[in-house]
């Protein structure tokens, strides 16, 4: 029972602490660190510095371009980038799309799309739920029918995360619908630009427009756009589902979260004292940063004991289903902290066209907004209650 | 990084876990508790014979010098098993021989299995305030005389020597002016009424009148107790963490086994998923709670006494609601059978509920935890 990091760990801690010093640009740490939303031009110039860097794929294997770093360097990686302030890796291209594409691909379409990837020349989108599959995904019914050398593609696919901004999307297709619906389904990459497809925004909560309905209309896709075998794309999508799970618990962004709540505990007053001297507020805070405490153990353990760089087992819905429920409490706690003063919301403030919110507590401005924009956090990857079946069956065998 | 516990550690483990199965069943437990002492001499020899008593005592005194984590290893098996053998109370009244120095010839019959320590620590008005000492140690001649009740002294009438907290300066709630002492329970002036607990151990209220002690009785500086008396608290509560987490794996594992095996309407009943999500709850549970009774094993003997109390109340708080969690739901998901006496998941449900009431329960960590100077930094 060792609970140090080795010396090469704390030396890699201080070379990542170094780089994001230098590099993370003070304007999108602002806006991190304030919860202000960004724009698809502060998310690109992140992506590029970090692909300049060479650090985008850490977890591809080497010859693809992956910086080939442990579990535990990851972790660190994650963590450090969390503390700092930078954007969340956008995981539909790096974590999602080419895990696949490496597994299952031919040559041709790793020369193509991974090195556009590690340099961040295509915006990714996941075209996987439809309005009538959301946790029962293999129900999907967007179509695509094989015409020659194309596919034509039809149907809608929701919730689509950042969608406006794409220019590619994998898609989960059926190519046969005879068979049992696990097995009629298909793994296609489509070209946003492509004639007849539209994108629709749907505006959430917070009214922030983070995702999207896609619409096919006889969209023609070339068929080396497919990946591996026709029928066979539930099985490359239950592997994507695996690699998904990587940093869910986002415990590093947990912890920078716990430190500004206790800042703006400290600042509001109750009784004439900080909000933070209060019995009862202090209680919820601490009960809180308790359960985080164990999850960064939880999660040191099971990067331990990952013996492959293929990402946690099943113990992946544990991290999943903790690190959410503590991430909604955070905003939970943020929102209740601030009082009467969750009410004003300044959407052109956090847009970031003028400096300070209207009622200049720009702590206090964003906090309502991201406690309904976090509500997300427990049904999207899989809801909380998907991974308690998945803990049933995997783990608990039941 | 590395959280695997030693092949050494590995080995003591099995041989407990073997001696548990073979020895100490759960009827020939029912035997012990219903023995007119409620606790096993033959029980007590093996583990002797195990190197358990050896173990927490340092090698100059025979022992091996066993750290924390070691120490967490053997709760947990003993926690698994049930075992109400006077161990706890034993190894914390070494830790606190042990922090005071000059007692090394009552380590020595420690290690040996000669003697059995209990700690006096709590009084009625106390709770779980172990500052709060209304018993006092008056200097008389070249000693002391002691005067007062120390409550639910646990295993007690089964310990050879007690360590008795006292105040020998200051008010009644003040950390400075506590003193320590070690006191044959066979003094004159000691008088014990001895009682069952609900969790079938032993407990005891221990009245002193005008009891003679030498100097050679006082441990550590007079009036400078509490910082020992602190850790050593400290130290038996991250062993009732781990003891907690032993618990845990066993009625976890025999109400996942009653979920598949249990038939209602034709099936098991863990085909029902208003069942499987609160042991998928119970799973999640007991891993954070290990994770934390870990966390609090390494940092128990930290230098950094800040971080010790943070980590140690933390590991409580986290254990504590854990073991609501899972022993409520176990005993539930058994049904009928679970509010029965007759099955061991009763029993560790039992045991886990006093382990909440023991060494300061989840609220008294939880406020200890926000006192701690850490709760409050934002820099």
């Amino acid at each position: 029972m060792d609970l140090t990091y080795s010396a090469e760990d704390s030396a890699f801690r201080d070379q990542v602490r170094a780089f994001l010093d230098a590099n993370l640009p003070k304007d999108i740490q602002h806006k991190v660190l304030h919860h202000r939303r960004l724009s698809k031009e502060d998310l690109t110039r992140w992506h590029k510095i970090v692909a300049k860097q060479g650090w985008m794929a850490t977890g591809w294997p080497v010859e693809y371009g992956g910086t080939g770093w442990t579990a535990v360097q990851r972790h660190i990686w994650e963590e450090e980038c969390a503390q700092a302030g930078t954007p969340v890796t956008l995981p539909f291209g790096v974590m999602m799309v080419a895990p696949v594409i490496i597994a299952f691909g031919n040559e041709a379409q790793k020369r193509h799309y991974l090195p556009r990837i590690l340099n961040f020349d295509d915006w990714w989108c996941q075209g996987y739920s439809e309005p009538g599959s959301g946790s029962d995904l293999a129900s999907l019914k967007t179509r695509a029918e094989r015409q020659g050398d194309h596919y034509i593609v039809n149907g809608q696919k929701t919730w689509t995360t950042l969608a406006q901004h794409a220019d590619m999307i994998f898609c989960l297709v059926r190519t046969d619908t005879g068979a049992r619906k696990q097995e009629g389904i298909s793994f296609l990459l489509i070209d946003m630009k492509t004639p007849g497809i539209t994108v629709r925004p749907i505006i959430m909560l917070d009214e922030e427009h983070e995702v999207n309905e896609v619409f096919f209309d006889n969209v023609k896709v070339p068929v080396q756009n497919l990946i591996g075998e026709e029928n066979k794309g539930w099985t490359y999508a239950k592997y994507l589902l695996g690699h998904e799970r990587t940093n869910i618990a986002a415990v590093g962004r947990s912890k920078r979260e716990l430190t500004f709540l206790k800042r703006v505990a400290l600042d509001q007053q109750k009784n004439g004292k900080p909000l933070l001297d209060d019995p009862l507020f202090a209680a919820k805070v601490a009960n809180l940063e308790i359960e985080l405490m164990a999850l960064e153990i939880t999660v040191l353990r099971v990067l331990s004991s990952e013996s492959s760089k293929r990402g946690p087992g099943p113990e992946a819905s544990l991290l999943k289903v903790k690190g959410t429920e503590i991430q909604q409490t955070l905003t939970e706690l943020m929102l209740e902290a601030v009082g009467p003063y969750a009410l004003p919301f300044d959407t052109d403030y956090l847009e970031g066209h003028h400096e300070h919110s209207v009622t200049e507590d720009d702590d206090a401005a964003p906090l309502a907004a991201h406690y309904f924009n976090f509500r997300k956090t427990s049904i999207y990857g899989g809801s909380n209650e998907i991974q308690k079946n998945i803990i049933t069956q995997m783990i608990l065998g039941l | 990084m590395d959280f695997n516990f030693t092949q050494e550690q590995q080995q003591f483990s099995d041989a407990l876990r073997r001696w548990v199965d073979k020895d100490y069943s759960f009827e020939a437990r029912n035997k012990i508790v219903h023995s007119n002492k409620g606790v096993s001499d033959q029980a007590w020899a093996t583990l002797v014979e195990l190197g358990m008593t050896a173990l927490p005592v340092p090698e100059e005194q025979g022992g091996f010098n066993g750290s924390a984590i070691d120490m967490m290893v053997v709760m947990q098996e003993l926690g698994r098993g049930l075992v109400i053998e006077p161990y706890l109370a034993t190894v914390m009244g070494a830790e606190f021989l042990k922090r005071a120095g000059s007692h090394d010839a009552l380590l020595e019959q420690v290690a040996s299995g000669e003697l059995k320590l209990a700690c006096a620590l709590g009084e009625r008005q106390a709770r779980y305030d172990l500052f709060d000492n209304a018993t006092t140690a008056q200097a008389d001649g070249q000693g002391f005389k002691l005067n007062g009740t120390k409550t639910v002294v646990v295993h007690g009438a089964q310990a050879d020597m007690l360590i008795v907290s006292t105040r020998t300066s200051g008010k009644q709630r003040d950390s400075d002016g506590i003193s320590l002492f070690v006191v044959p329970l066979a003094t004159a002036g000691v008088s014990v009424r001895d009682y069952r607990t609900i969790d079938c151990q032993r407990a005891a209220d221990i009245n002193f009148v005008d009891v003679k002690l030498p100097a050679s009785a006082l441990l550590g500086k007079l009036g400078a107790g509490w910082d020992m008396l602190d850790a050593v608290s400290d130290y038996g509560a991250t062993l009732l963490c781990a003891e907690a987490v032993g618990a845990m794996d066993a009625l976890s594992a025999a109400t996942l086994e009653y979920l598949k095996t249990r038939q209602q309407f034709g099936v098991p009943i863990g085909k029902f998923q208003a069942l499987q999500h609160r042991m998928a709850e119970m799973y999640m549970q007991l891993e954070q709670a290990r994770s934390m009774a870990t966390l609090a094993a390494v940092k128990v003997s930290s230098a950094d006494v800040e971080e010790r109390r943070r980590t140690v109340s933390a590991a409580k708080v986290k254990v504590g609601q854990a073991m609501k969690y899972v022993g409520q739901q176990a005993i539930q998901m058994h049904g009928g059978m679970g509010v029965t006496n007759e099955l061991p998941a009763a029993h560790h449900f039992k045991r886990l509920t006093i382990i909440e009431s023991m060494l300061g329960d989840t609220d008294h960590h939880l406020a200890r935890f926000i006192a701690q100077p850490d709760f409050k930094k934002v820099a």
